[in-house]
Protein backbone atom coordinates (compact mmCIF):
# COMPACT_ATOMS: atom_id res chain seq x y z
CA UNK A 1 0.00 0.00 0.00
CA UNK A 2 1.75 3.40 -1.04
CA UNK A 3 1.29 5.45 2.05
CA UNK A 4 0.18 8.70 1.02
CA UNK A 5 1.92 12.05 1.92
CA UNK A 6 0.12 14.73 4.27
CA UNK A 7 -1.55 14.26 7.63
CA UNK A 8 -2.80 10.93 8.47
CA UNK A 9 -6.62 12.21 9.56
CA UNK A 10 -8.42 8.14 9.41
CA UNK A 11 -6.41 4.98 10.57
CA UNK A 12 -8.04 1.79 10.16
CA UNK A 13 -5.75 -1.01 11.51
CA UNK A 14 -6.87 -4.65 11.32
CA UNK A 15 -10.62 -4.38 11.51
CA UNK A 16 -11.95 -7.57 11.04
CA UNK A 17 -15.90 -7.98 11.91
CA UNK A 18 -17.73 -11.10 11.86
CA UNK A 19 -21.43 -11.46 12.72
CA UNK A 20 -22.94 -14.23 14.82
CA UNK A 21 -24.90 -16.73 13.01
CA UNK A 22 -26.82 -19.64 14.71
CA UNK A 23 -23.78 -22.09 13.23
CA UNK A 24 -20.88 -19.91 12.74
CA UNK A 25 -19.96 -16.24 12.68
CA UNK A 26 -19.82 -15.13 8.99
CA UNK A 27 -16.95 -12.81 8.84
CA UNK A 28 -18.02 -9.93 6.60
CA UNK A 29 -14.57 -7.81 7.31
CA UNK A 30 -11.30 -8.73 7.14
CA UNK A 31 -7.93 -7.52 8.24
CA UNK A 32 -8.61 -4.55 6.82
CA UNK A 33 -5.37 -1.78 6.78
CA UNK A 34 -6.15 1.64 5.07
CA UNK A 35 -5.09 5.29 6.40
CA UNK A 36 -7.04 8.66 4.80
CA UNK A 37 -5.40 12.00 4.94
CA UNK A 38 -6.58 14.94 5.45
CA UNK A 39 -8.65 16.15 3.22
CA UNK A 40 -8.83 13.53 0.87
CA UNK A 41 -11.91 12.06 -1.05
CA UNK A 42 -11.46 8.12 -0.83
CA UNK A 43 -14.26 6.11 -2.63
CA UNK A 44 -14.48 2.50 -0.69
CA UNK A 45 -15.73 0.19 -3.82
CA UNK A 46 -16.67 -3.77 -3.90
CA UNK A 47 -19.40 -5.42 -4.59
CA UNK A 48 -22.64 -5.67 -2.66
CA UNK A 49 -21.98 -7.64 0.91
CA UNK A 50 -18.65 -7.20 0.47
CA UNK A 51 -18.70 -5.61 3.65
CA UNK A 52 -18.34 -1.93 2.77
CA UNK A 53 -20.77 -0.40 4.67
CA UNK A 54 -19.82 -2.40 7.85
CA UNK A 55 -16.56 -0.68 7.34
CA UNK A 56 -18.06 2.79 7.05
CA UNK A 57 -20.13 2.34 9.91
CA UNK A 58 -17.58 1.19 12.05
CA UNK A 59 -14.97 4.10 10.92
CA UNK A 60 -18.63 6.28 12.06
CA UNK A 61 -18.66 4.26 15.28
CA UNK A 62 -22.00 2.90 14.53
CA UNK A 63 -20.87 -0.62 14.78
CA UNK A 64 -17.66 -1.90 16.87
CA UNK A 65 -14.70 -4.34 15.43
CA UNK A 66 -14.78 -7.85 16.11
CA UNK A 67 -11.11 -7.33 15.97
CA UNK A 68 -8.96 -3.98 15.06
CA UNK A 69 -9.39 -0.48 16.18
CA UNK A 70 -9.86 2.54 14.06
CA UNK A 71 -8.45 6.35 15.39
CA UNK A 72 -9.00 9.68 14.36
CA UNK A 73 -6.81 12.37 14.80
CA UNK A 74 -4.94 9.54 17.09
CA UNK A 75 -7.95 8.93 19.13
CA UNK A 76 -9.55 6.31 18.91
CA UNK A 77 -13.03 6.04 17.92
CA UNK A 78 -15.79 4.85 20.70
CA UNK A 79 -19.18 6.32 18.92
CA UNK A 80 -20.80 8.52 16.89
CA UNK A 81 -19.81 11.90 16.77
CA UNK A 82 -20.79 15.11 15.65
CA UNK A 83 -17.74 15.93 14.23
CA UNK A 84 -18.19 12.74 11.81
CA UNK A 85 -21.27 13.06 10.33
CA UNK A 86 -22.71 9.85 8.65
CA UNK A 87 -25.14 11.35 4.96
CA UNK A 88 -27.26 8.46 4.55
CA UNK A 89 -28.96 7.93 1.38
CA UNK A 90 -32.01 10.89 0.52
CA UNK A 91 -34.55 8.84 3.57
CA UNK A 92 -32.35 10.06 6.14
CA UNK A 93 -33.61 13.66 6.35
CA UNK A 94 -36.09 14.22 8.84
CA UNK A 95 -39.54 14.46 7.32
CA UNK A 96 -41.71 16.55 9.95
CA UNK A 97 -39.28 19.29 9.36
CA UNK A 98 -38.87 22.33 6.47
CA UNK A 99 -35.74 22.46 4.58
CA UNK A 100 -34.82 25.33 7.02
CA UNK A 101 -35.23 22.90 10.17
CA UNK A 102 -33.62 20.23 8.57
CA UNK A 103 -30.68 22.41 7.90
CA UNK A 104 -30.73 23.81 11.15
CA UNK A 105 -31.04 20.40 13.29
CA UNK A 106 -27.53 20.19 14.40
CA UNK A 107 -27.15 23.67 15.85
CA UNK A 108 -28.41 23.74 18.85
CA UNK A 109 -25.38 25.32 20.42
CA UNK A 110 -25.73 28.26 18.48
CA UNK A 111 -27.03 31.69 18.81
CA UNK A 112 -30.10 32.53 16.92
CA UNK A 113 -28.48 35.20 14.27
CA UNK A 114 -25.44 32.89 13.43
CA UNK A 115 -27.83 29.64 13.17
CA UNK A 116 -29.91 31.23 10.67
CA UNK A 117 -26.82 32.95 8.52
CA UNK A 118 -25.35 29.42 8.93
CA UNK A 119 -28.87 27.72 7.92
CA UNK A 120 -28.93 30.74 4.56
CA UNK A 121 -25.57 30.29 3.61
CA UNK A 122 -25.52 26.12 3.11
CA UNK A 123 -29.21 26.29 1.92
CA UNK A 124 -27.68 28.09 -0.95
CA UNK A 125 -24.49 25.95 -1.50
CA UNK A 126 -26.36 22.84 -2.22
CA UNK A 127 -29.16 25.18 -4.57
CA UNK A 128 -32.27 24.97 -2.17
CA UNK A 129 -32.83 29.00 -1.75
CA UNK A 130 -36.59 29.22 -2.42
CA UNK A 131 -37.51 26.24 -0.73
CA UNK A 132 -36.71 27.30 2.74
CA UNK A 133 -40.30 26.10 3.92
CA UNK A 134 -40.63 23.42 1.92
CA UNK A 135 -41.03 20.04 3.70
CA UNK A 136 -38.86 16.63 2.16
CA UNK A 137 -42.04 15.34 1.05
CA UNK A 138 -42.35 18.30 -1.53
CA UNK A 139 -38.86 17.85 -2.80
CA UNK A 140 -37.48 15.67 -5.55
CA UNK A 141 -35.06 12.96 -4.47
CA UNK A 142 -32.11 14.94 -5.47
CA UNK A 143 -33.13 17.98 -3.58
CA UNK A 144 -33.32 15.70 -0.40
CA UNK A 145 -30.33 14.16 -1.18
CA UNK A 146 -28.64 17.89 -0.97
CA UNK A 147 -30.93 19.02 2.08
CA UNK A 148 -29.16 15.81 3.84
CA UNK A 149 -25.75 17.26 2.55
CA UNK A 150 -26.49 20.66 3.29
CA UNK A 151 -27.60 19.39 7.26
CA UNK A 152 -24.70 17.67 7.58
CA UNK A 153 -21.76 20.62 6.04
CA UNK A 154 -23.63 22.68 8.45
CA UNK A 155 -22.37 21.62 11.80
CA UNK A 156 -19.04 21.94 10.26
CA UNK A 157 -17.59 18.41 10.46
CA UNK A 158 -14.42 17.50 9.59
CA UNK A 159 -14.89 13.96 8.41
CA UNK A 160 -18.09 12.96 6.10
CA UNK A 161 -18.88 9.55 5.42
CA UNK A 162 -21.46 9.06 2.58
CA UNK A 163 -22.98 5.40 2.40
CA UNK A 164 -23.82 4.92 -1.23
CA UNK A 165 -25.66 8.48 -1.48
CA UNK A 166 -26.96 8.88 -5.07
CA UNK A 167 -27.66 5.16 -5.18
CA UNK A 168 -31.41 5.90 -5.38
CA UNK A 169 -31.24 9.19 -8.03
CA UNK A 170 -31.70 8.62 -11.42
CA UNK A 171 -28.09 8.71 -13.41
CA UNK A 172 -29.06 12.00 -14.77
CA UNK A 173 -29.45 13.69 -10.93
CA UNK A 174 -26.50 11.45 -10.01
CA UNK A 175 -24.01 13.31 -12.23
CA UNK A 176 -25.17 16.10 -11.09
CA UNK A 177 -25.23 15.35 -7.32
CA UNK A 178 -21.31 13.97 -8.21
CA UNK A 179 -20.45 17.72 -9.35
CA UNK A 180 -21.97 19.15 -6.41
CA UNK A 181 -20.05 17.48 -4.35
CA UNK A 182 -16.80 17.78 -5.59
CA UNK A 183 -17.65 21.60 -5.79
CA UNK A 184 -18.50 21.34 -1.63
CA UNK A 185 -15.22 19.47 -1.44
CA UNK A 186 -13.24 21.81 -2.69
CA UNK A 187 -14.85 24.90 -1.32
CA UNK A 188 -14.50 23.15 2.46
CA UNK A 189 -12.02 21.06 2.31
CA UNK A 190 -13.39 17.93 4.18
CA UNK A 191 -12.18 14.26 4.61
CA UNK A 192 -14.66 12.37 2.82
CA UNK A 193 -15.10 8.31 2.83
CA UNK A 194 -17.37 7.85 -0.04
CA UNK A 195 -18.85 4.07 -0.13
CA UNK A 196 -20.09 3.04 -3.89
CA UNK A 197 -20.64 -0.13 -5.57
CA UNK A 198 -20.33 2.24 -8.68
CA UNK A 199 -17.08 1.96 -10.39
CA UNK A 200 -17.55 5.13 -12.67
CA UNK A 201 -18.61 7.20 -10.10
CA UNK A 202 -15.49 6.31 -7.97
CA UNK A 203 -13.34 7.31 -10.51
CA UNK A 204 -14.88 10.44 -11.46
CA UNK A 205 -14.55 11.79 -7.78
CA UNK A 206 -12.27 9.83 -5.65
CA UNK A 207 -8.47 10.68 -4.76
CA UNK A 208 -7.82 7.16 -4.27
CA UNK A 209 -10.50 4.25 -5.09
CA UNK A 210 -10.13 1.29 -2.27
CA UNK A 211 -11.33 -1.54 -4.15
CA UNK A 212 -12.69 -4.71 -1.41
CA UNK A 213 -12.88 -8.13 -2.49
CA UNK A 214 -15.98 -9.74 -2.53
CA UNK A 215 -16.89 -11.34 1.22
CA UNK A 216 -15.01 -11.52 3.49
CA UNK A 217 -13.81 -7.68 2.05
CA UNK A 218 -10.42 -7.41 2.34
CA UNK A 219 -8.68 -4.55 0.49
CA UNK A 220 -7.64 -5.98 -2.75
CA UNK A 221 -5.98 -2.98 -4.58
CA UNK A 222 -5.69 0.71 -3.88
CA UNK A 223 -6.08 2.97 -6.87
CA UNK A 224 -4.85 6.46 -7.34
CA UNK A 225 -6.71 8.34 -9.79
CA UNK A 226 -4.55 11.22 -10.22
CA UNK A 227 -6.19 13.06 -12.65
CA UNK A 228 -7.25 17.04 -12.16
CA UNK A 229 -10.19 17.99 -11.52
CA UNK A 230 -12.65 19.07 -13.57
CA UNK A 231 -12.17 15.50 -14.93
CA UNK A 232 -13.16 14.77 -18.74
CA UNK A 233 -14.84 11.86 -18.66
CA UNK A 234 -13.26 11.05 -22.42
CA UNK A 235 -9.59 11.23 -21.17
CA UNK A 236 -7.78 8.48 -21.85
CA UNK A 237 -6.26 7.95 -18.42
CA UNK A 238 -9.67 8.25 -17.17
CA UNK A 239 -10.77 5.02 -19.48
CA UNK A 240 -7.52 3.31 -18.34
CA UNK A 241 -8.05 3.25 -14.59
CA UNK A 242 -11.75 2.56 -15.23
CA UNK A 243 -10.86 -0.38 -17.02
CA UNK A 244 -8.43 -1.38 -14.79
CA UNK A 245 -10.58 -1.26 -11.82
CA UNK A 246 -12.88 -3.45 -13.95
CA UNK A 247 -10.18 -5.67 -14.89
CA UNK A 248 -8.91 -6.32 -11.02
CA UNK A 249 -12.99 -6.90 -10.56
CA UNK A 250 -12.90 -9.11 -13.09
CA UNK A 251 -15.63 -7.52 -15.22
CA UNK A 252 -15.53 -6.82 -18.94
CA UNK A 253 -16.25 -3.85 -19.73
CA UNK A 254 -18.92 -5.01 -22.39
CA UNK A 255 -22.26 -5.62 -22.11
CA UNK B 1 -62.84 13.33 -7.57
CA UNK B 2 -64.70 16.62 -8.01
CA UNK B 3 -65.36 18.55 -5.41
CA UNK B 4 -69.08 18.54 -5.87
CA UNK B 5 -69.13 14.89 -5.81
CA UNK B 6 -67.31 14.36 -2.51
CA UNK B 7 -70.45 16.29 -1.32
CA UNK B 8 -72.86 14.65 -3.73
CA UNK B 9 -72.54 10.97 -3.76
CA UNK B 10 -72.72 10.86 0.70
CA UNK B 11 -75.96 12.81 0.32
CA UNK B 12 -77.36 10.74 -2.61
CA UNK B 13 -76.67 7.44 -0.68
CA UNK B 14 -77.86 8.97 2.72
CA UNK B 15 -81.24 10.12 1.05
CA UNK B 16 -81.87 6.21 -0.88
CA UNK B 17 -81.35 4.94 2.64
CA UNK B 18 -84.20 7.31 3.35
CA UNK B 19 -86.59 6.42 0.71
CA UNK B 20 -86.16 2.69 1.71
CA UNK B 21 -86.49 2.71 5.51
CA UNK B 22 -89.93 5.14 5.05
CA UNK B 23 -90.91 2.80 2.23
CA UNK B 24 -90.39 -0.07 4.14
CA UNK B 25 -92.18 1.69 7.32
CA UNK B 26 -95.27 2.44 4.66
CA UNK B 27 -95.52 -1.06 3.41
CA UNK B 28 -95.21 -3.17 6.58
CA UNK B 29 -97.15 -0.40 8.55
CA UNK B 30 -95.40 -1.06 11.21
CA UNK B 31 -96.80 0.81 14.35
CA UNK B 32 -93.45 -0.22 16.81
CA UNK B 33 -90.37 1.20 14.72
CA UNK B 34 -90.82 5.34 13.41
CA UNK B 35 -90.96 6.76 10.40
CA UNK B 36 -87.83 9.45 9.23
CA UNK B 37 -90.58 11.84 9.40
CA UNK B 38 -91.91 10.88 12.82
CA UNK B 39 -87.72 10.72 14.04
CA UNK B 40 -87.21 14.20 12.57
CA UNK B 41 -90.31 15.32 14.81
CA UNK B 42 -89.05 13.89 17.71
CA UNK B 43 -85.71 15.96 17.40
CA UNK B 44 -88.27 19.13 17.03
CA UNK B 45 -90.04 17.81 20.23
CA UNK B 46 -86.47 17.49 22.51
CA UNK B 47 -85.32 20.47 20.80
CA UNK B 48 -88.81 22.20 22.02
CA UNK B 49 -88.54 20.39 25.81
CA UNK B 50 -84.66 22.27 25.77
CA UNK B 51 -82.90 18.88 26.06
CA UNK B 52 -81.12 18.03 22.26
CA UNK B 53 -78.69 20.94 23.34
CA UNK B 54 -78.19 20.25 27.17
CA UNK B 55 -77.80 16.42 26.12
CA UNK B 56 -75.52 17.27 23.47
CA UNK B 57 -73.77 19.20 25.05
CA UNK B 58 -73.20 16.93 28.44
CA UNK B 59 -72.46 13.83 26.54
CA UNK B 60 -69.64 15.44 24.43
CA UNK B 61 -68.41 16.60 27.85
CA UNK B 62 -67.98 13.02 29.53
CA UNK B 63 -66.42 12.35 25.80
CA UNK B 64 -64.19 15.57 26.16
CA UNK B 65 -62.78 14.70 29.42
CA UNK B 66 -62.56 10.66 29.14
CA UNK B 67 -61.04 11.11 25.66
CA UNK B 68 -58.48 13.68 27.01
CA UNK B 69 -57.74 11.82 30.23
CA UNK B 70 -56.84 8.62 27.96
CA UNK B 71 -54.64 10.84 25.80
CA UNK B 72 -52.89 12.18 29.19
CA UNK B 73 -52.03 8.75 30.01
CA UNK B 74 -52.16 6.46 27.43
CA UNK B 75 -49.05 8.40 24.82
CA UNK B 76 -46.67 8.33 27.41
CA UNK B 77 -47.45 4.93 28.64
CA UNK B 78 -47.55 3.54 24.94
CA UNK B 79 -44.47 5.84 23.54
CA UNK B 80 -42.17 4.37 26.48
CA UNK B 81 -43.24 0.94 25.92
CA UNK B 82 -42.17 1.56 22.46
CA UNK B 83 -38.91 3.09 23.66
CA UNK B 84 -37.40 0.52 26.04
CA UNK B 85 -37.77 -3.27 26.00
CA UNK B 86 -37.81 -3.88 29.79
CA UNK B 87 -41.23 -1.23 30.08
CA UNK B 88 -42.44 -3.14 27.26
CA UNK B 89 -42.19 -6.37 28.95
CA UNK B 90 -43.54 -5.00 32.44
CA UNK B 91 -46.60 -3.14 30.97
CA UNK B 92 -47.77 -4.71 27.71
CA UNK B 93 -48.83 -8.23 29.13
CA UNK B 94 -50.93 -6.03 31.42
CA UNK B 95 -52.38 -3.93 28.50
CA UNK B 96 -53.28 -7.20 26.07
CA UNK B 97 -55.06 -8.75 29.16
CA UNK B 98 -56.95 -5.54 29.74
CA UNK B 99 -57.49 -4.95 26.19
CA UNK B 100 -60.17 -7.20 25.34
CA UNK B 101 -62.55 -6.61 28.30
CA UNK B 102 -65.14 -4.00 27.34
CA UNK B 103 -65.54 -1.58 28.64
CA UNK B 104 -69.62 -2.41 29.76
CA UNK B 105 -67.95 -5.00 31.72
CA UNK B 106 -66.40 -2.56 34.27
CA UNK B 107 -70.02 -0.85 34.83
CA UNK B 108 -70.57 -2.48 37.96
CA UNK B 109 -67.47 -1.49 39.86
CA UNK B 110 -67.18 1.65 37.99
CA UNK B 111 -70.52 2.51 39.94
CA UNK B 112 -69.05 1.31 43.39
CA UNK B 113 -66.19 3.44 42.49
CA UNK B 114 -67.23 6.44 41.50
CA UNK B 115 -70.70 6.00 42.93
CA UNK B 116 -73.83 8.30 41.16
CA UNK B 117 -72.45 11.48 39.03
CA UNK B 118 -70.20 12.08 36.09
CA UNK B 119 -66.62 10.28 37.21
CA UNK B 120 -68.21 6.62 36.64
CA UNK B 121 -69.36 6.88 32.46
CA UNK B 122 -66.17 9.46 32.75
CA UNK B 123 -64.83 6.28 33.74
CA UNK B 124 -65.62 3.86 31.54
CA UNK B 125 -65.11 6.60 28.31
CA UNK B 126 -61.43 7.02 29.82
CA UNK B 127 -60.77 2.76 29.23
CA UNK B 128 -62.84 2.84 25.92
CA UNK B 129 -59.91 5.14 24.72
CA UNK B 130 -56.97 4.85 26.67
CA UNK B 131 -55.98 0.78 24.70
CA UNK B 132 -56.07 1.60 21.18
CA UNK B 133 -53.79 4.59 21.61
CA UNK B 134 -51.24 2.84 23.56
CA UNK B 135 -51.05 0.77 21.34
CA UNK B 136 -50.61 3.32 18.30
CA UNK B 137 -48.30 5.10 20.73
CA UNK B 138 -45.84 1.95 21.13
CA UNK B 139 -46.13 0.97 17.21
CA UNK B 140 -45.06 4.53 16.66
CA UNK B 141 -41.75 4.51 18.47
CA UNK B 142 -41.02 1.47 17.60
CA UNK B 143 -41.44 2.02 14.13
CA UNK B 144 -39.82 5.00 14.14
CA UNK B 145 -36.24 4.20 11.29
CA UNK B 146 -33.67 3.37 12.94
CA UNK B 147 -31.37 5.50 10.27
CA UNK B 148 -33.26 8.67 12.20
CA UNK B 149 -32.05 7.14 15.39
CA UNK B 150 -28.32 7.21 14.19
CA UNK B 151 -28.92 11.08 12.84
CA UNK B 152 -29.80 11.91 16.27
CA UNK B 153 -26.80 9.95 17.96
CA UNK B 154 -24.99 11.54 15.53
CA UNK B 155 -25.72 14.97 15.86
CA UNK B 156 -25.17 14.21 19.68
CA UNK B 157 -28.43 14.11 20.94
CA UNK B 158 -29.26 13.51 24.56
CA UNK B 159 -31.60 10.98 25.22
CA UNK B 160 -34.26 13.09 25.87
CA UNK B 161 -33.83 15.22 23.24
CA UNK B 162 -33.74 12.47 20.74
CA UNK B 163 -37.23 11.51 22.46
CA UNK B 164 -38.70 15.01 22.13
CA UNK B 165 -36.92 15.85 18.67
CA UNK B 166 -36.65 13.03 16.83
CA UNK B 167 -39.01 9.89 18.38
CA UNK B 168 -41.98 11.69 19.37
CA UNK B 169 -42.43 13.91 15.51
CA UNK B 170 -41.42 10.28 13.72
CA UNK B 171 -44.43 8.71 15.98
CA UNK B 172 -46.54 11.47 14.94
CA UNK B 173 -48.94 9.84 12.26
CA UNK B 174 -49.31 6.58 14.19
CA UNK B 175 -50.50 8.42 17.50
CA UNK B 176 -52.82 10.67 15.18
CA UNK B 177 -54.49 7.23 13.81
CA UNK B 178 -54.64 6.23 17.75
CA UNK B 179 -56.15 9.35 18.69
CA UNK B 180 -58.70 8.69 15.84
CA UNK B 181 -59.26 5.24 16.67
CA UNK B 182 -59.62 6.06 20.56
CA UNK B 183 -62.03 9.10 20.24
CA UNK B 184 -64.50 6.43 18.29
CA UNK B 185 -64.14 4.08 20.53
CA UNK B 186 -65.00 6.58 23.19
CA UNK B 187 -67.85 7.76 21.22
CA UNK B 188 -68.95 4.32 20.98
CA UNK B 189 -68.57 3.75 24.63
CA UNK B 190 -70.64 6.58 25.18
CA UNK B 191 -74.33 5.27 25.30
CA UNK B 192 -73.43 2.22 27.88
CA UNK B 193 -71.47 4.55 30.03
CA UNK B 194 -74.79 7.18 30.12
CA UNK B 195 -76.56 3.49 30.97
CA UNK B 196 -75.36 4.11 34.77
CA UNK B 197 -75.31 7.10 37.12
CA UNK B 198 -76.47 10.02 34.90
CA UNK B 199 -79.77 11.48 33.93
CA UNK B 200 -78.34 13.58 30.56
CA UNK B 201 -76.65 12.77 27.86
CA UNK B 202 -77.80 10.94 24.16
CA UNK B 203 -77.28 7.65 25.66
CA UNK B 204 -79.36 8.03 28.78
CA UNK B 205 -81.77 9.69 26.27
CA UNK B 206 -82.10 6.32 24.45
CA UNK B 207 -82.42 4.45 27.45
CA UNK B 208 -85.17 6.21 29.01
CA UNK B 209 -87.60 7.26 25.59
CA UNK B 210 -87.53 2.64 25.76
CA UNK B 211 -88.25 2.42 29.64
CA UNK B 212 -90.58 5.47 30.01
CA UNK B 213 -93.34 5.30 27.59
CA UNK B 214 -91.72 2.88 24.46
CA UNK B 215 -90.90 6.09 22.34
CA UNK B 216 -89.07 4.56 19.48
CA UNK B 217 -88.93 7.51 17.49
CA UNK B 218 -86.69 9.48 20.25
CA UNK B 219 -84.65 5.99 20.49
CA UNK B 220 -83.94 6.67 16.93
CA UNK B 221 -83.29 10.52 16.85
CA UNK B 222 -81.24 9.57 19.78
CA UNK B 223 -79.01 6.67 17.48
CA UNK B 224 -79.13 9.20 14.61
CA UNK B 225 -77.43 12.40 16.74
CA UNK B 226 -74.71 9.96 18.12
CA UNK B 227 -74.07 8.93 14.60
CA UNK B 228 -74.20 12.56 13.09
CA UNK B 229 -71.66 13.69 16.10
CA UNK B 230 -69.43 10.99 15.51
CA UNK B 231 -68.91 11.36 11.68
CA UNK B 232 -68.22 14.94 12.54
CA UNK B 233 -65.73 14.52 15.39
CA UNK B 234 -63.71 12.37 12.90
CA UNK B 235 -63.64 14.12 10.16
CA UNK B 236 -62.29 16.63 12.46
CA UNK B 237 -59.22 14.64 13.32
CA UNK B 238 -59.09 13.35 9.44
CA UNK B 239 -58.43 16.68 8.38
CA UNK B 240 -55.78 16.87 10.96
CA UNK B 241 -53.88 14.14 8.98
CA UNK B 242 -53.75 16.37 5.92
CA UNK B 243 -52.47 19.17 7.66
CA UNK B 244 -48.90 20.19 5.70
CA UNK B 245 -46.83 18.68 8.56
CA UNK B 246 -48.20 15.95 9.09
CA UNK B 247 -49.17 14.73 5.67
CA UNK B 248 -45.78 13.28 5.07
CA UNK B 249 -46.79 10.28 7.38
CA UNK B 250 -50.33 9.40 5.26
CA UNK B 251 -50.00 8.10 2.15
CA UNK B 252 -52.83 9.79 -0.74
Amino acid sequence: MSVPSGQVKVAIRGVTRQFPTDEAAIEVLQDIDLEIREGELVCILGPSGCGKSTLLNIVAGFLEPTRGSVTIDGEPVVGPDRRRIFVFQERGVFPWLTVTGNVAFGLDGLGAAERSERVRHYIDLVGLRGFERAYPHELSGGMKQRLEVARAFAVSPDVLYLDEPFGALDSITRLTMRRELLRLWRAERKTILFVTHDIEESVQIADRVVVLTARPGRVRRIVEIDIAHPRDLSDPRYIELRDAIFAEIGLAHQI
Amino acid sequence: MRRWERFALPLTASACLLAVWSLAVHVTATDIFPSPLAVAQGIGELFRRGILVSYVVDSMRRVAIGFALASLFAIPIGMLCGWSRSINAAVNPLVQALRPISPIAWMPLAVIWFGIGEAAPVFLIFLGGFFPLVLAANNGVRNVPEIHLRAAANFGLSTFATLRRVVFPAAVPNILIGLRISLGVSWLVLVAAEMIAVDSGLGYLIIDARNAGKRYDLVVAGMLLIGTIGLILDSSLRRLERARIFRWGFRG
